[in-house]
């Protein structure tokens, strides 16, 4: 396992290089750049915002010297915030989303786990329709129309909520985290229905009940850990996703998270901030999606037969 | 071994009658039914939209504004005096075929390649796995802006740059499934019995690991019909007067408020593809599924 | 395991209550009881060096930081005393003489002195920096030359102290308007010891500007600073003025989002927000003792057409686009009454100036300008494509436009929505037929509107050249000795451009604001031009707050 898991790490550095590289080139090749704003500067004055940040380097020194940078840890000025690091901002706005992305996490994996397997142990009845269903209208509720939503209900007809904030006003990061977990939460609803289902009608599962067996013992101990293979598949890039798809949630509630700061930074052209941002989410994805492997292998007795050996 | 797994190697070469069985299957569940009935339904009034809408989809009538639902316009007026009925119609044709299409992309891509990476395994599958992981961490937007600017306006480019980001959850679920298959009985059966390996992950590995994808295609399409309102905001996809579900959606959502029937509406229309959609999605998985069915 | 899903939901619905009810006072009346004024600001600000950034929540920040020699009254926009407590202007225009309030501070203590101006603005015209609003002090002799690297002597820029209070400027040539840029935030000083004590004058990429660093000289000085959440800023004991500044500090918020901002007004998170969502404003407008303010605003929002490409280049064509563009019924329903019709540049009653009329909507007329341009009820015609940034409120107007353009002219249009930069990209390179253009004026004079359109201008945009309008721009305005004289010229100059129909004015811009009956002293003006040092809470108002 151990060996596994070097081999994976291992394995990350010319992922990361390889998304550096492209994105470096990708954004230069996109039209317009960090400077361009709606009252044109001068060509004067261009050139010398260039000249400040080093971009009037050749394309190839430029990507040299980023690397060399990036290998020290620093990620460079940031192009729109001038006096800002990229370092600075990303240490800024991450521990918020972290935590708004955990809480989310806690939603969905709690609320979509707990609803898939009830509904997959007796499906086609009641206890399967009811949360699937609701399951269903929170993938139809995209964030940009749940968060407002919930505003409206919470926040200002019933005044229970803050509409707004992070960690100002007691209990404002309860919206938050209801948004951004309930899109993820139906999915895990769905899939964890069906990879139950899957294991269920498989044939260790028979020779578990025809042993008589308790039901919660079958379900606990014998089919969750497969059945929940699809469901932790979809984790790894979910919660990578999650950082990088709080941005709406960021948006309506004020939060002052990274995900603002990541899809700005590609409105902005702010080049630095886009690498920094891109670099910091691959090592994340990198992470999440081994640990959903480990976690799927760890699932999986086969597989996991496999690494003992 | 059992007998069951040899039956369905049998079923498997004789062609077709598994999915006649699964046919048959499919028929006898009422909500798979209302399911394609509903999903049918809906793509005969897309194809025929230009013929039955009430109104034109771009006349306007700016002093009408924005109205609520009468007997004149069924489902009310936007703000520019439109039936909203025509536009949800409208948007219909619009929003399905970016829905399947693309999600047909993505399913294609995700689970070709999810199988062979969980069945080669190996090195290949290192390879595969971590080309998903770069293309994850890209940043999207960027890519959507460069294609706009370097292919203009095109709905077939849509199709490929949504069916180029949704197959990557696809492909990680397919390999998942895969390489748990992988070292089941009737599996490893198929493979001393000298099935060749394209043969063996096309009738064995992808129809057994069907439950989930199907449950994941089915959640696909509603999110690439979102998804695409996106698109089109950073320039990829259809423009104005031209409409989708995911366009009327975001519109209506800044003014809930004020206009809720323009939020509810094209709501109810993904709303209730998405259940159909899910209906028809486990109706097939259940239809599909041997083992379950012969109990 | 039903019970137990019950059980949880329970618990959550249990948890959410209890903590939800521990809301307590809201910003609102916590802020007038304590004198803070809760802003709402629209974004983060890129930063807060005054001769590096650009863009409308930094002003917002950077004029209750700092303040400028003379500075807009709020009433009149007229010049007031600032840092300086007087000026004199010699009789030809071009020596002004500051006189600097020997009671003006910076928020260290040390006395401001009319050198910290020399060097602030040196600061600001060294090419190095590439402070994008250099161009506010080329009326200054020599201070282009110096900008564009011609000459590198500073002592050759008309800018001299005499003596620590006395600061002599020397422009090019008359300029009415010039104490106006005293008070926009790229002439202000800034504390030269600060700046080199964190690197060279010319650095972009420093952090003098963080709280524990700053140092400024206005109203209030920098007390919070977090990023994305809030800008909380405190009365400076410093400030010569601060007798009369009555608020005890403000807190700014990046209110991004207008839907979001809407609300937080509704729950008293805020007293005053940057903007009012456009289908809200209805509702407000009707309200008792409502809150929405509604004031012209120096700016026009316009399409430019390109007049180098077919079918744009034809002068009938873009007569009959501009035309067939019903206005007022544009602006009475898609825009609900929000802004003004606009049938030329430059915004009415600049400063008592009013720019021609030269047509109406008139749709026959238009038809038959087309039909002289060769498309006789839109017969033969090539087809146009307008491109706009990606926004809700420019797609309602496209869109609106389009079927206008359909109804009157039987033509069609097609619409291009682009990514911000992709759209500026399109707009600079004119890569474009028609494009949505708006131009918010800096100071308030036509010369700020009517300079777009000189020949080869960054701004122009459309192709449009006319040696006789760079003349009156350039050489005749300046040259007017009197306001008549050279609001007779800019007339004229204004007249010949909209003959040639350029571009076509869709509206003049309105500020919309929410404003809560307890703020006091915020008197709407043509530059939503904010003196916080003037206002005031009022704290029994509140008590009327349906919220409270």
């Amino acid at each position: 396992m151990l060996r596994f898991i070097l081999l994976r790490l291992l394995q990350a550095i010319p992922v990361i290089l390889v998304v550096i590289t492209v994105t470096f080139f990708l954004v230069r090749v996109a039209p317009g750049g960090p400077f361009d704003s709606e009252k044109p500067v001068t060509r004067e004055v261009k050139a010398a915002l260039e000249a400040q940040y080093k971009l009037d380097l050749p394309l190839f020194q430029q990507y040299t010297s980023y690397l060399g940078d990036l290998a020290e840890g620093d990620l460079g000025p940031s192009f729109k915030y001038p006096g800002r690091s990229v370092n600075e901002l990303i240490a800024a706005g991450f521990p918020v989303t972290a935590e708004l992305g955990f809480y989310a996490l806690l939603v969905a994996v709690g609320i979509g786990g707990l609803a898939g397997v009830i509904a997959a142990l007796k499906p086609n009845t009641a206890q399967d329709y009811i949360p699937m269903s609701l399951a269903m209208i929170g993938i139809c509720m995209p964030s940009f129309l749940l968060g407002p939503l919930l505003v409206l209900v919470f926040g200002i007809h019933l005044d229970w909520l803050p509409v707004s904030g992070w960690g100002d006003i007691p209990g404002d990061k309860i919206l938050p985290s209801l948004t951004l977990g309930a899109g993820y939460a139906a999915y895990i609803a769905r899939l964890g229905r069906a990879g139950m289902l899957e294991v269920l009608s498989q044939d260790y599962i028979r020779t578990a009940r025809a042993k008589g067996l308790p039901e919660w013992q079958v379900v606990l101990k014998h089919s969750l850990r497969g059945g929940l293979i699809p469901v932790v598949a979809f984790l790894g890039p979910a919660f990578a996703g999650l950082l990088a798809g709080s941005f709406v949630v960021e948006t309506i509630f004020q939060i002052p998270g990274l995900g603002r700061f990541y899809v700005q930074a590609a409105f902005n052209r702010d080049y630095t901030m886009i690498l920094g941002t891109t670099v910091f989410l691959s090592v994340l994805i990198v992470l999440f999606n081994l640990l959903s492997d480990v976690l799927a292998a760890w699932m999986n007795p086969r597989l996991r037969a496999q690494f003992g050996h | 071994m059992n007998t069951q797994t040899i039956d369905d190697i049998a079923q498997a070469e004789q062609g077709t009658s598994l999915w006649k069985d699964a046919w048959l299957r499919l028929r006898k569940n009422h909500l798979a039914v209302f399911g394609l009935v509903t999903l049918v339904l809906f793509i005969v009034i897309a194809l025929l939209t230009p013929w039955i809408a009430p109104y034109s989809y771009q006349a306007q009538d700016l002093e009408l504004g924005a109205s609520p639902p009468s007997a004149a316009h069924w489902l009310g007026t936007d703000i520019f005096g439109r039936d909203l009925m025509t536009q949800i119609m409208y948007g219909g044709r619009i929003s399905l075929a970016v829905g399947f299409v693309a999600t047909a992309v993505a399913l294609l891509i995700g689970v070709t390649w999810g199988a062979i990476a969980g069945y080669v395994g190996g090195r290949t599958d290192a390879v595969m796995m971590r080309l998903v992981d770069i293309l994850y961490a890209l940043p999207f937007m960027i890519f959507i802006v460069l294609l706009t600017v370097v292919f203009g306006r095109n709905m077939l480019l849509l199709f490929l740059a949504i069916g180029a980001v949704e197959w990557l959850t696809m492909a990680r679920i397919m390999r998942g499934q895969v390489q748990s298959l992988r070292q089941q009985e009737f599996v490893e059966a198929a493979i001393s019995l000298g099935l060749s390996p394209a043969t063996l992950i096309r009738r064995h590995l992808v129809p057994n690991a069907l439950g989930p994808i199907i449950v994941y295609t089915t959640l696909t399409i509603p999110n690439v019909m979102l998804l695409e309102a996106f698109l089109s905001f950073l320039g990829l996809g259809i423009q104005p007067p031209q409409t989708s579900w995911g366009l009327l959606i975001s519109y209506g959502a800044e003014t809930m408020e004020e206009y809720p029937w323009l939020l509810i509406f094209p709501g109810l229309a993904l709303t209730l593809t998405l259940f159909s959609l899910n209906f028809l999605g486990d109706g097939l998985r259940d239809a599909l599924d041997v083992r379950g069915a012969k109990d | 395991m039903l019970p137990t899903f019950c059980r949880f939901l329970l618990l959550v619905a249990a948890v959410t209550l209890l903590t939800a009810c521990g809301g307590g006072e809201s910003n609102v009346a916590s802020g007038n009881r304590l004198g803070i004024l809760h802003f709402g600001n629209g974004s983060e600000p890129q930063g807060l060096d005054p001769h590096v950034v650009t863009g409308v929540p930094e002003n917002k920040i950077i004029r209750a930081l700092f303040e400028g020699l003379a500075v807009k009254n709020p009433y009149t926009l007229e010049p007031e005393p600032g840092v300086a407590q007087s000026w004199d202007i010699s009789e030809d225009g071009r020596i002004i003489t500051f006189h600097i309030n020997p009671e003006a501070r910076w928020s260290n203590g040390d006395p401001m002195r009319a050198s910290d101006y020399v060097w602030s603005w040196k600061r600001l015209l060294s090419p190095a920096l590439g402070g994008e609003y250099a161009y506010m002090l080329y009326p200054v002799a020599n201070a282009q030359a110096f900008h564009k690297g011609d000459i590198t002597d500073f002592s050759e820029v008309g800018v001299k102290a005499l003596d620590d209070l006395t600061l002599q400027v020397t422009l090019e040539e008359r300029t009415p308007y010039f104490l106006q840029l005293m008070d926009h935030y790229s002439t202000f000083a800034v504390h030269p010891p600060t700046i080199e004590k964190f690197g060279k004058a010319t650095d972009r990429y420093t952090p003098w500007t963080r709280v524990e660093n700053m140092v400024s000289n206005g109203a209030f000085r920098l007390k919070k600073w977090e990023l994305n959440r809030r800008i909380e800023l405190e009365k400076s004991d410093t400030y010569w003025d601060r007798d009369k500044v009555r608020l005890n500090g403000i807190i700014y918020y990046p209110t991004e989002n207008v839907v979001s901002e809407e609300r937080m007004f509704r729950v008293g998170q805020l007293h005053y927000t940057n903007s009012v969502p456009l289908g809200k404003i209805p509702v407000y407008k009707e309200m008792p003792d409502s809150p929405y303010m509604q004031e012209p605003y120096l700016g026009t929002y316009y399409y430019l057409l390109n007049t180098l490409v077919p079918p744009t280049d034809n002068l009938n064509v873009r007569k009959a686009l501009s035309m067939a563009v019903d206005r007022d019924k544009l602006n009475a329903t898609v825009l609900k009454g929000t802004n003004i019709s606009a049938y030329s540049i430059t915004p009415p009653d600049t400063l008592g100036y009013y720019p021609p009329r030269l047509f109406n909507y008139d749709p026959e007329r238009a038809r038959e300008l087309l039909a002289e341009a060769g498309y006789p009820d839109g017969e033969g015609w090539p087809g146009l494509e307008l491109t706009y940034n990606t926004s809700e409120d420019h797609r309602k107007i496209a869109v609106a436009l389009q079927q206008m353009w359909k109804d009157v002219l039987n033509i069609d249009v097609t619409l291009t929505n682009q990514e911000w930069k992709v759209y500026l990209d399109s707009i600079t390179n004119m890569h474009f037929q028609i494009a949505r253009r708006g131009w918010i004026g800096d100071y308030v004079d036509p010369n700020n509107f009517l300079d777009l359109f000189l020949t080869g201008g960054g701004n122009n945009n459309t192709g449009f050249s006319d040696p006789r309008y760079d003349e009156m721009i350039l050489q005749k305005a300046p040259q007017a000795t009197s306001k008549e004289e050279r609001f007779a010229v800019f007339h004229e100059a204004e007249t010949l451009l909209m003959e040639q129909m350029p571009i076509i004015p869709v509206y003049t811009y309105t500020s919309k604001h929410l404003i809560h009956p307890s703020v006091k002293g915020l008197p709407p003006n043509l530059m939503d031009s904010l003196n916080l040092k003037y206002v005031w809470l009022e704290d029994d108002v509140q008590t009327t707050e349906a919220n409270d």
